[in-house]
């Protein structure tokens, strides 16, 4: 796994990827150009699980901003890094409703099953671990999300068959859970939202 | 500890009202209801073009009469906002939904997003055509990835069968939307923060005035609101103002997606009319508490708690009720909190929240939510808090009522206000003992 952690290539992220840009850019007006920095950072996230300051400084020139701008932008969010996070980026919601459903100690039992605390990549870049503040899934608490897709009413021992998954990297389809008035069966798998951050290109 | 958990003494009154159906969730977890084929199936867009056909004056004049008031948190009257929008003079103008959902115990919008993407659309489109904007914005929080991919199917579809485009719905009124999504901020969920966030800026709250609707994004005239009251436009087009306004209480119609969170038998989102009881919810729907309870949030983590009891629990959950009992209604987030759970505890987590969430901008709620506050629970909980610190705890946070730039320090400060006015003996048993009333214990289900 050491080499998931690639150095920045010199190449311009968007350079080969004009659509994209094409598109990003076109979905605002004219004048709101400026508006394209959150996607454009959540496109080099996705892809490189960080945003370097190489790429920090593309989307500045792309959007005729000083990087420091850029800069201001993304430090303020929680979700852009400027180091890489693993593979499985776990991130464990610990507001109230989760924590009254033991998600303090889903916290507990990951760093140490991990030996990684909050903030942290491991040395292989697999598993980085996050705590994160409402998810908006309280009635389904507790909840654990890697990288896109929430896991609901995450037990010990749902929260243990899932990081054996992923160290097999065969994380399994969530099920859709509601509660409330539209409890599913459980067994409806919500498609496509499945595999690693990054898995859709631009690493290795 | 009798008084914790006991069987529903009142029959279910309100599911049983003639008015009331599923309304707004009436296809959240049907099969295939976020498809366009599902929706227009089931009568989908029909709404819509029935506004297309009236003047958009009386569109407004519609939901005003309604009775609707916002559910994004604030319950400010929908056709009342909409009607601030200045006279059309050729600028652009904007409708935005806030979908950034974050304030905790609140989860109905998820599954509004994922599940009726086109019920969303389609409530855009009535309030973008009452206010004449011809762009429409959702700003979905960066975490609801599903819901961001569902709504941009649903676009796309909405777009290649021309309800969406130039040509909305095949009317001349062009109207079409702008997905965008956010990255990780609670702050972003308020208006203004929002579209900062929205126009690439730093997502800290402007000055008000002006109002959106005077200056909002790229300073052009704005509407916004939330993804529940967009959705409930759908339906009193549709239905028709009267029927909207014959459901609820005195100051609040209509219906509402109630959330409730928790150690309850049957946590969820349940829709009911406006002005529905804690116990209707709690027990009828929910399944009642699954331990002994001792307060409950009414309305997401910045609502003042209320106890548990038999008079709170027979309070209709409207904004005006709610107020009544120094307390709100917010997203109707009900939270219910254990017995058996150290209260204090149970507010450092909530003040943990706002102290992350905290944008820095200004002075009272960097330096006390973000700073001192969660100092205080810490010294208090590791049992070296004094009877002093209750009394700086208190002052502060009376201190930081309405100082500070935006709301969001007063979302902090109100449910520590209640905290100590329901449950100051918790605190102060910390301090004279030096541990909490209630330890720590297993939670986590195995
Ligand atoms: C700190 C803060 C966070 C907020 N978060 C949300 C939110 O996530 N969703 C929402 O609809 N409204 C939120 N609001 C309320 C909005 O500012 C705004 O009042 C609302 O979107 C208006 O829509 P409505 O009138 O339809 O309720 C928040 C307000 C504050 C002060
Ligand atoms: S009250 Fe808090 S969140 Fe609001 S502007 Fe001030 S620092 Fe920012
Ligand atoms: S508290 Fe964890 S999802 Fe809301």
């Amino acid at each position: 796994m050491s080499s998931s952690h690639p150095l920045p290539t010199l190449a311009p992220f968007f350079a080969d990827k004009q659509d994209l840009l094409d598109e990003v850019l076109g979905r605002y007006p004219e004048h709101g150009r400026r508006s394209a920095v959150m996607p454009l950072l959540w496109e080099v996230q996705r892809a490189e699980r960080h945003v370097s300051e190489a790429r920090v400084a593309e989307i500045a020139e792309i959007l005729g901003l000083h990087a420091t701008e850029v800069k201001g932008v993304m430090s303020f969010y929680g979700t852009y890094h400027e180091h890489p996070v693993g593979k499985y980026h776990l991130q464990v919601c610990r507001t109230l409703s989760c924590s009254l459903a033991g998600a303090d100690e889903m916290a507990d039992f990951l760093e140490e099953e991990l030996d990684l605390v909050n903030g942290e990549t491991d040395a292989g870049g697999r598993f980085s671990l996050q705590y994160v503040e409402c998810l908006g899934s309280c009635g389904t608490a507790p909840v654990l999300q890697v990288n896109d897709t929430y896991f609901e009413r995450v037990s010990r021992s749902r929260c243990r068959a899932l990081l054996d998954a992923m160290r097999r990297d065969a994380l399994p389809e969530p099920t859709r859970e509601r509660g409330g008035d539209n409890e599913s069966p459980g067994s409806e798998p919500v498609e496509g939202v499945v595999g690693a951050q990054g898995s859709e290109g631009g690493v290795s | 500890m009798s008084d914790g958990v006991r069987q529903a003494p009142k029959p279910i009154t309100s599911r049983s009202d003639p008015g009331f159906e599923l309304t707004l969730y009436a296809h959240v977890g049907a099969e295939r209801s976020h498809t366009l084929s599902y929706y227009r199936a089931h009568g989908g867009y029909e709404a819509a073009r029935k506004a297309l056909g009236m003047d958009p004056t009386e569109v407004v004049e519609e939901v005003k009469v309604s009775g609707l008031r916002g559910r994004g948190g604030a319950g400010f009257p929908a056709g009342v906002k909409w009607s601030f929008m200045p006279p059309v003079d050729g600028r652009q103008r904007f409708i935005v939904c806030n979908a950034d959902e974050s304030e905790p115990g609140s989860f109905k919008d998820r599954y509004l997003l994922e599940d009726d993407p086109h019920q969303l659309i389609e409530g855009m489109m009535i309030a973008g055509w009452a206010i004449q904007a011809t762009i429409g914005v959702i700003y979905v929080r960066g975490e609801y990835h599903h819901a961001y991919e569902r709504l941009r199917a649903a676009i796309e579809e909405a777009r290649t069968e021309g309800i969406l485009g130039p040509a909305a719905l095949g009317s001349d009124f062009g109207f079409d939307l702008i997905l965008h999504r956010g990255a990780g901020a609670y702050i972003c969920g308020e208006e203004t923060a929002l579209m900062n966030s929205f126009e690439g800026l730093r997502a800290n709250p402007r000055l008000k005035p002006p109002f959106p609707a005077q200056a909002g994004i790229y300073g052009l005239p704005t509407t916004i609101n939330n993804v529940e009251t967009l959705c409930a436009a759908v339906h009193i087009i549709e239905r028709g103002a009267a029927w909207h306004a014959a459901m609820g209480t005195e100051d609040s119609k209509g219906m509402k997606l109630y959330q409730v969170s928790g150690p309850v038998a049957r946590p969820g989102v349940y829709e009911l009319p406006m002005g529905a009881t804690f116990r209707e919810l709690v027990f009828d729907l929910a399944g009642g508490p699954t331990e002994p309870a001792k307060a409950l949030i009414p309305g997401g983590s910045s609502t003042p708690m209320l106890p548990w009891s038999d008079a709170t629990l027979d309070l209709p959950m409207d904004y005006g009720t709610m107020a009544k009992h120094g307390s709100m209604l917010g997203t109707g987030g009900v939270i219910v909190i254990p017995e058996k759970k150290c209260l204090v505890d149970a507010l450092y987590n909530v003040v943990r929240f706002y102290a992350h969430e905290s944008c820095g901008k200004c002075t009272p709620c960097r330096e006390g939510i973000a700073t001192w506050l969660p100092k205080m629970y810490q010294k208090l909980l590791a049992g070296k808090g004094t009877h002093e610190d209750l009394v700086v705890m208190e002052d502060m946070v009376e201190n930081m009522r309405g100082t500070a730039f935006c709301p969001l320090a007063d979302a902090c400060a109100m449910p520590v206000q209640a905290s100590f006015e329901h449950f100051r003996q918790e605190y102060e048993h910390l301090v004279d003992f030096g541990e909490s009333k209630y330890p720590r214990r297993r939670e986590w289900a195995s």
